[in-house]
């Protein structure tokens, strides 16, 4: 493979064109076709040594077609020719098993558009980056981790990972558009051990720039700290007390509302932020943004995934339900206008995806919000996935510090910390460190009065 | 049985000398083991929602997957194009692991010995869809047909046949053929006026699509999907703090696949990086409880003739009477630790390098009677479903979140109460096991377990057991 990248770009975008015309000619009304690219790297390094080295390459095509209001899919890994014919042959036949649905179609033509200025998805350091220095970065994070306390004997190893990829995207209104995107991440995972305590934590860092990556030393220390801080925790009484959610776990809450506005909840009546647009949902300092414009970010793109241009949205505003996130379908349902969140892999219909999404700083820092705490927990990190976006209950283990008076104390875990989203959004306090460390973005928050479960 | 009968040798021509060729470019540079995963999955899928067969789906990928080990080293590289030249290229990719002078390898393979688990299945793609349609509109009509208070049904039917090759640098030759089948069902209820609640369920195993038809029918699912949220609009607010916890049967089970499954995975112990690390021969459990995992159970949907490195999958006993016995092995980590694989290698495809993995994860049946354990608890809670769990095998903590839930008090069942994630610590919360029922059950096979970022179909079980003490969190005080 010698040819110029230029010519793969309008290979694809032209081999998708050339599926939606194929599709119609056997038979399709319309048609969509989505096909994406992509080469890995993964170094993985344990205790100084490689572990493991994967590289490798992969693509595949999907087309969904409509027979007027019916609707089929199918998707292949083999874009040969017979592969592609098999491709599109199978999704006309699904076509006609499917049921009519009014709201089924393509966007309409006016909502179809890219964003024609560089949003800065790819960077070419990444394709010229040597196998050697990627190794090297991962070996120095575990190291500086390693070095950071005679306590970190251990570690369940670091990885350095990068990612090229290509989408092309092409429909029988007449849009096309290809983009190229780039990524690369580094991430580290260190044991802390003390007498019978045992306990792992991790740090990472990530961009669409190798020039942008944290230094590595800097990656293997903070989560060496994350890691001994967490040595030796205390399970505490079951009571109710304030949380105080760091950026990484604070993430999980602006998840939880794009889950409750996305238009695939939303009309199915399966959220509790259903048929309440306009009315107050959250704390007057709670403001939520999607935006799938903003330069460099890992959640932007020219188009989503229906061709639909990106754009900026205010889900929620000074504590105001203003927007559902809507792809064109579930648009149509609730008889609003897509906002560009159409999101697909190669497989099926589109769902509904986010761009960056996050949740606008609020007015004071982090330490004076954990100073306002009597007695509550800033919790590290979180496991287990019992929140439902159909009632807003919730209730998750966590993993954090005690807050005694103000003051960070004794590490806490073993707990679950519970209360319902309705109540916690009205409740958010927001804090001013707003950082985008992937496409979900939140500064640290406090939610007072949720109900700790321990001993 | 020879090569010639198997899906890569009809459909790409694939012979032993071709993989004898790959295995020595990915040997070229020395190395201790090199293996080849060729794999083949055809997958259909069809959604109803609103009444609606909204979704109908179909697909095929495939590649092949090159491995080289040189002592704790992993090479890997794969291609989704089966053409030699690209395939040859993988197999370079991977050998850069290893940095010496070419083996020379054996040639000729030993086919592996063959069972079926699973019956042969026609490839989703090959098949009528109008009998699948048929299935996800009977699961709607029928969870409709429970209670007027239903007002949304989503339902699906997801079918796929697996085809894998691996032959190994050590002359080991295996194929299978994996179906697997799914049904889904999700309800949503509400009072005049009150606000929805949600129920799920669904199941499915290796099967063929007559399970679905006289088995485990879409009405079966249905109904239970609709009970769940019709038994949601009466549920009160659930409890906090520790108490005694009752586990109804079947995929509560999914207790052991968090509490101590993931931590007997070989290669978190072989790295000292597990709670269970080193804890061989110790008491881990109360006396009742003897755990399994077992991937020769015949349909389930964690069972596989073969894993996915070409070893026959068999019944390991991971506690015994309470007592650690074993760890659950991939190729790498028993060469590593001068153990023998245990049939539990597993990868997600042919993308992903493979790990030791559950199949299907159970206790053995005790001799309480299930009533009687509920009669047993003063105050408690009782769980019968589950959503899904997940644990930190390093600190042993774990949660796992239940969906349907009653008070006991007195030894009866009280009113139901809302859903909430149970925490406990791994190598600690099944000492506190004091009676374990006679009714073991496994799950309905909708299990699926992640790993690294890796998906694989897994089953559990469990008796009705109880535990005398686990938090509960919820937020009634």
């Amino acid at each position: 493979m010698t040819a110029p990248l230029a010519d793969i770009r309008v290979s694809l975008e032209t081999l998708a064109i050339s599926i939606v015309e194929k599709a119609l000619r056997h038979g399709a009304t319309a048609a969509e076709c989505t096909i994406s690219e992509g080469a890995e790297f993964s170094a993985g390094v344990r205790m100084g040594e490689i572990e493991k080295l994967t590289e490798a390459g992969s693509r595949g095509a999907g087309v969904r077609v409509l027979i007027g209001l019916r609707a089929g899919s199918s998707y292949t890994s083999d874009l040969s020719p017979d592969g592609i014919a098999q491709m599109v042959q199978a999704a006309v036949a699904l076509a006609k098993i499917t049921s009519e649905d009014p709201f089924n179609g393509l966007p309409d033509p006016g909502d179809l558009g890219k964003i024609d200025t560089d949003l800065g998805l790819f960077s070419d350091d990444i394709e010229r980056l040597d196998p050697k220095w990627k190794i090297e970065q991962a070996i120095v994070a575990e190291r500086s981790a390693l070095a950071a306390d005679p306590r970190i004997s251990n570690s369940e190893g670091a990885s350095f990972d990068s990612y090229l990829g290509r989408r092309a995207f092409a429909n029988s209104h007449g849009f096309s558009g290809s983009y190229r995107s780039s990524s690369c991440s580094l991430s580290v995972v260190p044991v802390a051990k003390s007498g019978d305590s045992m306990e792992r934590d991790w740090w990472y860092t990530s961009a669409r720039s190798a020039a942008r990556l944290e230094p590595a030393e800097q990656v293997g220390r903070i989560a060496a700290e994350r890691a001994l801080r967490r040595l030796n925790p205390r399970k505490v009484a079951t009571q109710s007390a304030s949380v105080v959610f760091e950026p990484r776990t604070a993430r999980s809450l602006v998840s939880h509302i794009f889950e409750a506005v996305s238009g695939s909840s939303v009309y199915r009546q399966a959220s509790f932020l259903a048929g309440r647009l306009g009315e107050t949902v959250a704390a007057p300092g709670v403001t939520v943004i999607d935006d799938g414009a903003m330069p460099g970010l890992f959640g932007s793109s020219p188009f989503d995934d229906e061709g639909v241009i990106s754009r900026r949205t205010d889900v929620i505003h000074a504590g105001v339900l203003n927007s559902y996130l809507l792809n064109t379908y579930t648009a149509r349902k609730l008889n609003l206008r897509t906002t560009g969140n159409a999101s697909r892999g190669i497989t099926g219909n589109a769902g509904v995806g986010h761009g960056n999404l996050f949740l606008q700083a609020g007015p004071v820092s982090p330490r004076d919000l954990i100073r306002s705490v009597e007695k509550g927990i800033y919790v590290t990190e979180m496991i287990g996935s019992g929140v439902s976006a159909v009632t807003g209950d919730y209730s998750r283990g966590a993993v954090g510090i005690w807050i005694e008076n103000g003051e960070l104390t004794f590490p806490v875990s073993e707990i679950t910390i519970a209360g319902n989203l309705r109540d916690m959004l009205r409740r958010i306090e927001v804090a001013d460190d707003l950082e985008f460390r992937g496409s979900v973005a939140s500064p640290t928050i406090l939610i007072r009065e949720m109900t700790l479960s321990g001993k | 049985m020879p090569l010639q009968q198997s899906f890569f040798a009809r459909k790409f021509g694939l012979t032993e000398r071709d993989l004898e060729s790959y295995l020595s470019e990915a040997m070229s540079r020395g190395g201790d083991y090199a293996d080849l995963f060729f794999e083949y999955l055809a997958t259909s899928s069809i959604g109803i929602d609103e009444q609606i067969v909204k979704s109908a789906t179909q697909g095929v990928s495939l590649g092949v997957g090159i491995r080289v080990i040189s002592g704790e080293r992993t090479g890997y590289g794969y291609s989704d194009d089966l053409s030699p030249d690209k395939i040859r290229k993988a197999a370079q990719v991977a050998a850069c692991i290893a940095g010496g002078p070419a083996k020379v390898e054996r040639t000729g393979f030993t086919d592996a010995a063959r069972r079926s688990l699973y019956p042969s299945v026609p490839s989703p793609l090959e098949t009528d869809l109008a009998q699948r349609v048929d299935l996800v509109r009977r699961a709607d009509a029928a969870a409709r047909g429970y209670d007027p208070r239903v007002f949304q049904v989503q339902a699906s039917f997801v079918d796929s046949v697996r085809h894998v090759l691996v032959a190994t640098s050590d002359g080991r030759l295996s194929f299978d053929t994996q179906p697997m089948a799914r049904m889904s069902v999700s309800a949503l209820a509400k009072e005049d006026g009150g606000t929805p609640e949600q129920g799920y369920s669904g199941g499915g195993g290796r099967h063929t699509i007559d399970y679905f038809l006289n088995e485990k029918t879409p009405e079966y699912f249905a109904i239970e999907a609709a009970r769940q949220a019709i038994v949601q609009l009466g549920a009160a607010q659930a409890p906090a703090g520790e108490m005694t916890v009752v586990l109804g049967p079947g995929w509560p089970g999914i207790l052991l696949h968090e509490a101590v499954g993931h931590g007997l995975e070989a290669d978190f112990n072989r790295k000292g990086v597990s709670a269970f690390s080193n804890r061989v021969g110790e008491q881990v459990a109360s006396p009742l409880c003897t755990v399994v995992d077992d991937g020769t159970i015949g349909n389930r949907r964690g069972s596989l003739n073969v894993d996915d490195e070409g070893h026959m999958t068999q019944r390991n006993v991971l506690i015994e009477n309470g007592i650690l016995r074993g760890y659950l092995q991939d190729t790498l980590s028993s060469r590593l630790l001068h153990s023998e694989p245990t049939g539990n290698g597993r990868r997600e495809s042919y993308q992903h390098i493979p790990m030791p993995r559950m199949t299907n994860t159970y206790m053995l049946a005790g001799e309480s009677d299930p009533g009687d354990i509920v009669r047993s608890v003063s105050k408690g809670l009782y769980c019968t479903t589950f959503g899904g769990g997940q644990v930190d095998i390093t600190s042993g903590n774990f949660v796992f979140s239940a969906t349907e839930c009653y008070l006991i008090e007195d030894g009866k069942l009280g009113r139901p109460v809302r859903g909430a994630t149970l925490i406990g610590n791994g190598p600690e919360a099944l000492k506190y096991v004091s009676m374990v029922g006679n009714d073991l059950k496994l799950d309905e096979g909708i299990g699926v377990c992640g790993k690294e970022g890796q998906s694989v179909p897994v089953g559990v079980g469990i008796p009705t057991i109880r535990v005398d003490r686990m938090t509960v969190g919820g937020t009634q005080r």
